[in-house]
């Protein structure tokens, strides 16, 4: 087969063609078989390799299930939290208000930001946009949570207070919803938003009645995973909610909350079974709620791609 | 037009709150970077002074006899952890992106690859709560004495093992927090790849693995690269797994891979209480310049990773 032989005339060809020398044909398996040899040890490390992150996984879930799940009693729901003991009334209503409220801040500014950023997506100011919500992603959580606690907690002296907290979190959330929203909206085809304004609709119509109502499934997922984050997080709230064993006394300043994230870092701390078994409670609780939040917000994603 | 302008003014928010953050923080620290200076990022020791000392003046700012803030400890701890977290995650994600790319049946691999996405949604303090109850007992008591025994002879994995807490658990479970996004981007990726370029691969005789190997995985090279880049923003900035098994050394570099170690965004909450004792409000001040720090870093790999991702082709990198 080597170039020599192919030039050297059509008989010659021939006869290199059909004589391999058996010195050649044993060096071919061998070459063939160390090469089937790597490959398959490559695709057993890869298989290892995600045995591996699947191993640790299940690990983490198993263990949340079945020590959440058997501390998992009426208590948990029923009562308030008393020292380290008692239930997580408490900690479950801060986080479902953090979380709430955080959002009904940061929805309506993250989709304007995002729908700015799609609808004029030329200027310089959606080009700011997009930037600077690509360097808050990348603002460490804790460094927001310093900042609320500087600034609201300490400055304007709100204290450890739900205010704080939703302000805090909701900056966290603005990019995520802006990214999604923007994502969401550059999908929705161009010409149906051109034959509303052919037709003499003015920008806001077309924003109201064509882009945001298209791409509603979108936005609503980056809604929902921007509400997990926030059900999720724990380091920027440690020093803007602070704790509290009480239900909430209806103040949004001046008055701490407590929340499901702090129970896990700190009762697994607490050298006592009972608190032990509430951070597990907890854990429990927040992972189930982050993970159904996670697939319900897919679901919808992958509704409306099967709806086309 | 008015339509336009009520959005922008909704619109700036996000921008205006960036920009409060870190003009605020600056503003906040400025009196710590007089007082610090270089020294901040050279030193190895925070200490707050006499608490119970009359505060004296030193370069226009008032501070405890015997304060010195030196956050190099930190700076090794924070990079040191991210590296190794790197040396797992990388090759396992890698591994695990081209075993769901290319060996799963179609089917499976959905599910498979909406399990992998889901993990990436688990909140970190639940990694932090797995590796305190879990991997901590796990290292410290066989892990580690089977590590010492086996590489002792390399310096850096030379006892004492310590107790679990430490530099090597922070970068395993920092290492599994990043694996997830690794993995779902780089799996993307290959499977965005041509068919052509398979077909190719095995007119010539390739494998599959060296197709795969040889060809695909060059392709996405890039977005592998960017990918990595984003996942080491995320593990520097990851605060409450680590504060969970890091052990929180205060004030010495990590003299081996089972020693204690804090990372700046752990050290930000585990110091906040005791910083408050300070009355000349400087240690706080000082912990703001740490923020800011973090900051600085976290924000410039998350740039440097998005330009490289963008750049080869990835217009929306996963957030």
């Amino acid at each position: 087969m080597s170039s020599p032989t192919m030039n050297s005339g059509a008989a010659m060809t021939a006869n290199a063609m059909t004589t391999i020398s058996p010195r050649d044909a044993a060096a071919r398996i061998a070459r063939m078989r160390r090469r089937q040899l790597r490959s398959r040890t490559g695709w057993a490390l890869c298989g290892i390799a995600f045995g591996l992150l699947g191993l640790a996984m299940s690990w983490i879930l198993l263990m949340v299930m079945v020590r959440g799940i058997s501390a998992l009693t009426p208590t948990v729901f029923l009562e308030v939290t008393q020292g380290t003991g008692g239930g997580l009334l408490n900690a479950i209503e801060g986080t479902l208000l953090i979380g709430v409220g955080s959002m009904l801040l940061a929805v309506p500014f993250g989709i304007a930001a995002g729908l700015y950023a799609a609808q004029f997506s030329h200027t310089l100011f959606a080009r700011v946009i997009r930037f600077m919500a690509d360097v808050l992603v990348g603002v460490p959580s804790i460094v927001l949570g310093y900042f609320g606690y500087v600034t609201m907690v300490e400055w304007l002296g709100w204290n450890f207070s739900l205010a704080a907290a939703c302000i805090t979190v909701a900056i966290l959330c603005l990019p995520y919803i802006c990214r999604t929203t923007e994502l969401a909206l550059s999908q929705v085809p161009a010409a149906m938003q051109e034959a509303a304004y052919a037709l003499g609709a003015g920008e806001g119509r077309v924003a109201w009645k064509i882009s945001l109502p298209v791409a509603m499934p979108g936005i609503l997922t980056g809604v929902l995973l921007a509400f997990a984050i926030s059900v999720g997080e724990t380091a920027p709230l440690i020093y803007t909610a602070g704790w509290s064993s009480y239900l909430w006394s209806g103040q949004i300043v001046r008055s701490p909350v407590g929340y499901l994230t702090y129970a896990i870092w700190a009762f697994i701390n607490e050298p006592f079974a009972a608190a032990n078994a509430l951070a597990y409670a907890a854990a429990f609780l927040v992972t189930f709620i982050v993970l159904a939040i996670s697939i319900g917000a897919r679901l919808v994603l992958l509704k409306r791609q099967g709806a086309r | 037009m008015n339509f336009r302008r009520t959005l922008i003014g909704f619109a700036s928010v996000l921008p205006a709150s960036l920009i409060a953050v870190i003009l605020f923080l600056a503003i906040y620290y400025w009196p710590a970077v007089k007082f610090n200076g270089l020294e901040f990022i050279v030193g190895t020791s925070w200490n707050l002074g006499n608490t119970y000392g009359t505060p004296i003046m030193r370069n226009g700012v008032a501070m405890l006899p015997g304060a010195h803030y030196g956050i190099l400890f930190l700076i090794a701890g924070t990079l040191l952890s991210t590296l190794i977290a790197l040396l797992i995650a990388v090759p396992v994600g890698v591994g695990a992106a081209i075993f769901l790319a290319e060996a799963v049946p179609g089917r499976l691999r959905l599910w498979l690859s909406f399990l992998v996405e889901l993990l990436a949604a688990v909140p970190s303090v639940v990694f932090g709560l797995w590796g305190y109850a879990v991997l901590i007992p796990l290292m410290g008591h066989t892990v580690f004495p089977i590590m010492q025994r086996l590489l002792g002879f390399i310096p850096f994995f030379a006892g004492p093992t310590g107790s679990g807490y430490g530099l090597l658990t922070a970068g395993v479970v920092l290492a599994l927090m990043i694996v997830p996004l690794i993995a779902a981007t780089l799996r993307d990726a290959i499977l965005a790849e041509p068919m052509v370029v398979r077909e190719s691969a095995a007119a010539l005789g390739a494998t599959r693995f060296e197709t795969v190997w040889q060809v695909v995985l060059p392709g996405v090279r890039k977005i592998l690269i960017g990918v990595t880049i984003l996942a080491t923003g995320r593990a520097l900035g990851e605060t409450m797994a680590v504060l969970m098994v890091s052990g929180n050394a205060l004030n010495y570099l990590p003299p081996n891979i089972y020693s204690p170690i804090s990372t700046m965004a752990a050290f930000i909450v585990s110091q906040l209480d005791s910083a408050l004792q300070d009355p000349t409000g400087l240690a706080v001040r000082s912990l703001a310049e740490v923020a800011l720090v973090l900051s600085v870093i976290s924000v410039g790999v998350n740039t440097i990773a998005r330009l490289v991702l963008y750049r080869a082709g990835l217009k929306e990198a996963r957030l």
